[in-house]
């Protein structure tokens, strides 16, 4: 299963982007094989509408869970029908890595 | 650490409140997000460093020339833009809501999209850190898009400058601004009053702050004005298990530091009012821990 | 007393918390009293509270309604069209794996989608934004009241519906939502004529200022109602004299004022002094707009 996170940099070093929609880097991180791929979020310095594009990413990578700081009240629906899970994590400093460890218990 | 201090209606003394947290330590990052009326930068009168253009949206604009004033345009705005005259049709600045639909479907190509960027964001320092503000353009969407930036600004400046705190002046009301202002803060602070109104609006209030997890807590203005309704408000947020970080009296000396241009924490330090306001914020960090 | 029906007349500031409703309410009041027919509109949509100063009765509630689009999946070809066409970001389209959904809460409700469909996939259907309510008071004048929704994108559609209700005919004020942005101008667009509440200190004169430019460039005439009198300093005094603006009231700074007020007790119906006040507001209003009708 692929698990999307979002990150501040582009290595398991960087820490947990809070931001869905603005996120810096999104992490595509695959349970079965462990390998991990970095896409910058092209929608980051948007006006409007980083939200859903966000959510287009994740999903054209087939995630099934997605871990991050917040989710606004637009995106929490459109997740949901798309049976997509959110993940919450509210500690700002966490990495890359501990959130991967966190996901392989 | 993120505050967000609102207060569901104006004219509760949620500026005030803000400035005063503001000055209580020697830095923090002040984030002016009541960008309809933003006030922070008059007492702080911060330094510039930087002024960002803000395109909230767009307007329809007709071009006489090609106009030909076929009128197709008019029903299909729902805004009721779009009226006809003379020198063809005429579109309402203040009306469109900026769809694009009359343009799509001018067959003349008669119709742009103009952006319309007179709003401003600003950046700089001030006497106890830094800051960041919002000016929305009159007219302008309020949709929160611009308080989102300021907080995103907000943000970079305390990780590039070091600093911890963060404290937002939110905007009045319940709509998206104050959404904007609060969704992923550590704290919520309503500021309330004892008035007839008063309880509604902090319900109201609390109800936008608590349906997002926000660990939410209330500060009383003015609490001796009606102690009835002071004892309201105690219940009320007993029963919904909303702390009350303090109780501050009235004062007219809070309004005697905004004229100085000061904050009442710099104008009178030892007054009730200072005192009860170091309290708030003090019960508001230890809850934090 | 002058002939004024039918008259507009909003009452607005810069920043909430100013006095704006405590104006609206005692010169409706005042009117009332006097067996003037008048009806008061409260727009401030996010948090109106003008009702809770008076007895009244609720006459009739009315949903204000907007429509979005539904989509009709067993005629959707997945072009996009209408992704394409939707300004607001309102409709989700992803099109690897064939779905296509509305986010209701982004959607303006301008139709642009339903044009841009050629299969005829698009149906509309009412959402909710607010509701009108009507109350009549025991002197049988009325006061409608705009309430928004949470969540709602913008009162704005709230407010004009709300304008709507009132008639023409008789004399309407306008209790308008704090601020300088779209809901303000909705608010000050169809009156003839603008109160402005403000307060003597730093925050009320750049507030104040803010909000006669707006009105200016509205070409709208309006005064100014100085609202805690006695506090902070002359700043406002002297800017309305440079600007020629007219001074219509002042209201002192009094512990027993606000907390009357607090109580949800308009001070017009316990002191006569101030219903005489409020009345010969009315009249200069009149009066000043009568004027500037007459100019032009
Ligand atoms: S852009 Fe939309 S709202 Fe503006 S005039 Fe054209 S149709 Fe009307
Ligand atoms: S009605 Fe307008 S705003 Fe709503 S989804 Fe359709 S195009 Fe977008």
């Amino acid at each position: 299963m692929k698990v999307a996170i979002t990150s501040t940099g582009n290595s398991p070093d960087a820490t947990l982007d809070p931001r869905f929609g603005r996120c810096s880097y999104f992490v595509i991180y695959d349970t079965q094989s462990g390998s991990t791929e970095f896409i910058p979020n092209p929608a980051r310095e948007a006006e409007d509408g980083a939200g859903p594009e966000a959510v287009k990413l994740v999903a054209s990578r087939n995630a099934k869970k997605i871990v991050s700081g917040e989710f606004g009240l637009k995106i929490k629906p459109l997740l949901d029908s798309m049976k997509i899970q959110m993940i919450v994590v509210k500690d700002p400093g966490k990495r890359v890595s501990e959130i991967i460890e966190m996901l392989n218990h | 650490m993120e505050i967000s201090i609102i207060s569901g209606k104006g004219g509760t003394g949620k500026s005030s409140i803000s400035a005063a947290f503001a000055t209580l330590s020697s830095d923090v990052v002040l984030a002016d997000c009541d960008v309809d009326a933003s006030n922070q930068h008059i007492l702080f009168k911060p330094k510039h460093e930087e002024e960002q253009e803000f395109t909230g949206g767009q307007k329809a604009l007709t071009d006489p020339e090609s106009c030909t004033n076929c009128g197709i345009c008019v029903p299909y705005c729902r805004f009721d833009a779009i009226s006809f005259s003379d020198n063809g049709v005429i579109i309402s600045e203040t009306l469109c809501d900026g769809c694009q639909l009359c343009k799509r479907v001018c067959p003349h190509q008669a119709i742009k999209m103009v952006d319309y960027n007179k709003s401003r964001m600003y950046t700089g320092s001030f006497r106890n850190g830094r800051m960041v503000y919002g000016q929305l353009a009159p007219g302008e969407e309020n949709s929160g898009k611009l308080v989102n930036l300021v907080r995103d600004k907000a943000k970079k400046q305390a990780k590039l400058h070091n600093i911890d705190t963060i404290i937002i002046d939110g905007p009045p009301g319940i709509g998206c601004p104050v959404i904007s202002s609060i969704t992923g803060t550590d704290h919520v602070l309503i500021v309330t009053e004892p008035c007839l109104s008063g309880l509604i609006d902090l319900a109201r209030a609390a109800e936008v702050s608590q349906s997002f997890g926000i660990k939410t807590s209330v500060l009383i203005n003015k609490f001796d004005l009606d102690q009835n309704l002071t004892t309201d408000i105690e219940e009320w947020c007993y029963k919904n298990q909303l702390e009350i970080v303090g109780f501050i009296p009235f004062d007219t000396m809070i309004v005697e530091a905004m004229v100085n241009c000061k904050s009442i924490i710099e104008w009178s330090p030892d007054s009730a009012v200072s005192i009860a306001i170091r309290d708030a914020c003090k019960n508001i960090l230890y809850e934090k821990r | 007393m002058l002939k004024a029906s039918g008259i507009k007349i909003t009452i607005a500031s810069g920043k909430g918390g100013t006095g704006k409703t405590f104006v609206a309410t005692n010169l409706f009041q005042s009117l009332s009293m006097e067996r003037i027919p008048v009806t008061l509109v409260d727009c401030d949509a996010e948090t109106p509270n003008a009702k809770l100063f008076f007895k009244s009765k609720k006459e009739s509630t009315r949903e204000v309604t907007q429509k979005v689009p539904v989509i009709d999946e067993s005629h959707c070809t997945y072009c996009g069209k209408c992704h394409e066409y939707c300004n607001y970001h309102a409709i989700f389209f992803l099109p690897q794996s064939q779905m296509i959904k509305v986010i209701e809460e982004l959607c303006h409700g301008c139709g642009a989608c339903l044009v841009a469909c050629k299969y005829g996939a698009i149906l509309e259907k009412d959402s909710e934004l607010g509701t009108i309510t009507r109350y009549s008071l025991t002197n049988h004048n009325t006061l409608i009241e705009s309430r928004m929704h949470t969540g709602v994108y913008s009162p704005v559609q709230v407010i004009k519906k709300g304008i709507k209700e009132a008639t023409d005919q008789i004399i309407t004020i306008l209790d308008a939502p704090p601020g300088t942005s779209c809901p303000f101008i909705h608010t000050v667009l169809k009156a003839d004529y603008v109160v402005l509440v403000t307060e003597p200190t730093p925050f009320g004169l750049s507030n104040l200022k803010q909000t006669v430019d707006t009105l200016r460039l509205m070409e709208k005439s309006f005064g100014v109602i100085i609202n805690r009198a006695g506090l902070g300093n002359d700043e406002v005094y002297n800017y309305i004299k440079q600007e020629n603006i007219k001074l219509l009231l002042e209201i002192p700074f009094q512990r027993e004022i606000a907390s009357t007020y607090s109580r949800g007790t308009l001070l017009t119906e316990i002191e006569p002094e101030w219903k005489k006040k409020f009345l010969s507001l009315f009249d200069t209003i009149i009066k000043e707009n009568g004027n500037i009708n007459h100019q032009r």
